[in-house]
């Protein structure tokens, strides 16, 4: 019987073929449009994620400042950090892997008619271990220049690219901000950051010399903490904060004047974002599934006032009105199950040409797949039940008189 | 004389209620036997058409009992009387009813199909019905390639391909020019020779109602007359 039934619904769907692709569009549509962006939303979010795990997910950053928001920030500047702070850190704190400080200023690298402005930034090699930043070429500074302040210095690639086009700048002397210095290596290039800035517009040097020769004090301008990932960073950001609050003189009363920033956290944040605009997205694309749905309606409606006829007849020659009822509800599902497979197969072959394009990863998502495809079957039960019942409970007799 | 195949015992159908109720059938009494050729003759309003839909099991007497094979056909439900259509009877009408955009094969077949036959004697079956009305070359034509005669015939082979116990016609030739309605009418009467099939027939012309053995005439809603030859 059921055979019989998709046999018809077949026929049926095979003999009205314009009538059949228009009713299917509104369905491979909004399959389409659901997969298309929640499969590149999750791209976005996983692109998100990686770039802010190659920050270091096991690292945080110390700087001072007050988190702005209503109550917060009084005017004050809050007091940099001195070595002591660090060193304090490093001596107290268990689970810490490599602390570091910061001292950053901005300047031009010049070399013979080439010049560049960029960010220096004073610090030891714990930078390196706590960025997990491998070096390309050359090596890291020893431990005399780290003690002394050597004028010697690690470069970014933009650097390397923009001075040094060429020629190997391991060993290479270059001017920053007014002091000579030698380049002793170079770091992997990193591209993009998260924010658009260029990670690889950066010269590295010993924090002792960037403090004596550039900035002319002692100030730390934030501090790089590698936690060791079987500690909890809850546990070791706790611990920092409070030890740093004691260094600071601030009383109970006192908000805290420096933020302890997880890369971790700020991941999660921003892909906690981007989930909820795909979420949106998907919301308004699942409004057009609908209105796919309500399409099928429609059509299968329109098919039922024009097949009166048809009906009476099969009515007459013996068709139960459950049989009548079941070939239109089977019709209005294999029509909505050809629209949302149409719809997925569109999607994924949109999504697999547009997320290279992008510059997103192409994520298939089972999930979701699964999920529009069932809706848009659901849609043909809900949506085809209706006119069925209505083909169903025509009285033969006005059927067959029907024009 | 044998058990009636068919027996309407003081039928009336009223249509509507109260004021505007309308009575169609005023007390129907009739008879038919099994291998009969019955046309069924009245002016417009005379009762006949729904007799024609009583006896079809498409519509229910008001009051009155309706008797087919010894069965009390008013006592069935819906799905019942299909089942009964399905079994014993065949349709044909004025307008042939055939499904468009569908070939002759599968409109052939589709009695068939809701009887559940297998896909290769449903085949077998209705090619032996399109060739008992000669339209074996046009099995593949749909009804919009087929003259009005080759239609009907096509519709004659639907009707009689689940070799039912009645095929009730509703004014077969009411469509065709005289020449086709004599093809019609041949058929009809091969049928109800050949394969004993009994047929009523609803019928306006004199020409067509003298192929039948026995002619009832309705009117005001009563059987007037029968005549038996």
């Amino acid at each position: 019987m059921l055979q019989t039934t998709f046999v018809l619904a077949f026929r049926e769907i095979r003999r009205h073929i314009l009538r059949s692709f228009l009713t299917l569009l509104g369905i491979v549509i909004g399959v389409f449009s659901v997969i298309t962006m929640v499969t590149l939303g999750n791209g976005a979010t996983e692109a998100i994620r990686t770039s802010i795990a190659s920050l270091g997910s096991d690292v945080l950053q110390i700087r001072p400042g007050q988190n702005a928001g209503p109550g917060g920030g009084n005017g004050e500047v809050p007091p940099p950090f001195d070595p002591a702070d660090v060193e304090a850190i490093r001596e107290q704190i268990s689970g810490v892997t490599a602390v570091t400080g910061l001292a950053q200023t901005q300047g031009s690298a010049i070399r013979n008619a080439q010049n560049w402005s960029t960010t220096i930034s004073g610090t030891t090699n714990g930078y390196f271990i706590a960025q997990k930043w491998a070096l390309s070429k050359g090596r890291q500074f020893s431990p005399g220049e780290e003690q002394a302040g050597k004028s010697v210095c690690v470069i970014g690639q933009t650097i390397v690219d923009n001075l040094f086009k060429g020629i190997d700048p391991v060993g290479q002397n270059f001017r920053i901000k007014g002091i000579s210095c030698s380049v002793v290596g170079v770091l992997e290039a990193r591209g993009q950051g998260n924010f658009g800035n260029d990670q690889d517009d950066t010269v590295i040097m010993p924090i002792k010399a960037v403090q004596r020769q550039m900035t002319g004090n002692q100030d730390i301008r934030a501090i790089m903490v590698g936690l060791n990932p079987e500690y909890d960073a809850a546990t070791i950001r706790k611990s920092i904060t409070g030890l740093l609050r004691e260094r600071r003189g601030l009383g109970s009363d006192k908000a805290d004047d420096f933020n302890v920033l997880d890369a971790k956290q700020i991941s999660d944040t921003v892909s906690g974002t981007v989930n909820i605009l795909t979420m949106l997205v998907g919301g308004v694309a699942g409004v057009s599934l609908l209105v796919g749905g309500i399409g099928i309606m429609n059509i299968m409606l329109v098919s039922v006032t024009e097949r009166t006829r048809e009906i009476g007849i099969r009515l007459a020659i013996g068709a139960l009105s459950h049989e009548v009822l079941l070939q239109f509800l089977v019709e209005a599902i294999v029509l909505s199950c050809l629209g949302g497979i149409t719809g997925m197969v569109l999607a994924l072959m949109a999504c697999v040409i547009a997320a290279p394009l992008m510059g997103l990863p192409f994520l298939f998502d089972v999930q979701i797949n699964a999920l529009s495809f069932l809706f848009s079957a659901q849609i043909g039960v809900v949506f085809g039940y209706f006119p069925a019942r209505r083909a169903a409970r025509l009285n033969p007799i006005e059927a067959l008189r029907y024009d | 004389m044998a058990e009636p195949l068919i027996a309407l015992r003081g039928v009336t159908k009223t249509f509507g209620e109260g004021d505007a109720a309308f009575q169609a059938l005023r007390g129907v009494d009739l008879e038919v036997t099994q291998g009969d050729f019955v046309a069924v003759m009245g002016a417009s309003g005379s009762g006949k058409s729904t007799t024609m839909n009583i006896l079809g099991c498409l519509d229910t007497p008001s009051s009155g009992s309706f008797i087919f094979k010894g069965g009390h056909v008013e006592q069935l439900d819906v799905d019942q009387r299909a089942m009964l259509r399905r079994r014993y009877l065949g349709f044909v009408f004025q307008g042939f009813n055939l499904l468009a955009r569908t070939s002759a094969l599968e409109n052939v077949e589709l009695p068939l199909l809701y009887r559940g036959e297998a896909p290769q004697n449903r085949h077998k079956i209705a090619m032996t019905a399109l060739d008992r009305v000669g339209l074996v070359p046009w099995a593949d034509h749909t009804p919009a390639q087929l003259s009005g005669g080759q239609q009907q015939r096509v519709a004659i082979a639907r009707a009689i391909v689940t070799e039912p116990d009645i095929l009730l016609a509703d004014e077969p030739t009411g469509n065709l020019d005289s020449e086709r309605s004599v093809e019609i009418m041949e058929l009809l009467t091969q049928f109800n020779t050949d394969l004993g099939i009994t047929i009523l027939m609803v019928t306006h012309e004199a020409e067509m109602a003298a192929y039948a053995r026995t002619i009832i005439r309705f009117k005001d809603g009563v059987v007037e007359a029968v005549e038996r030859r």
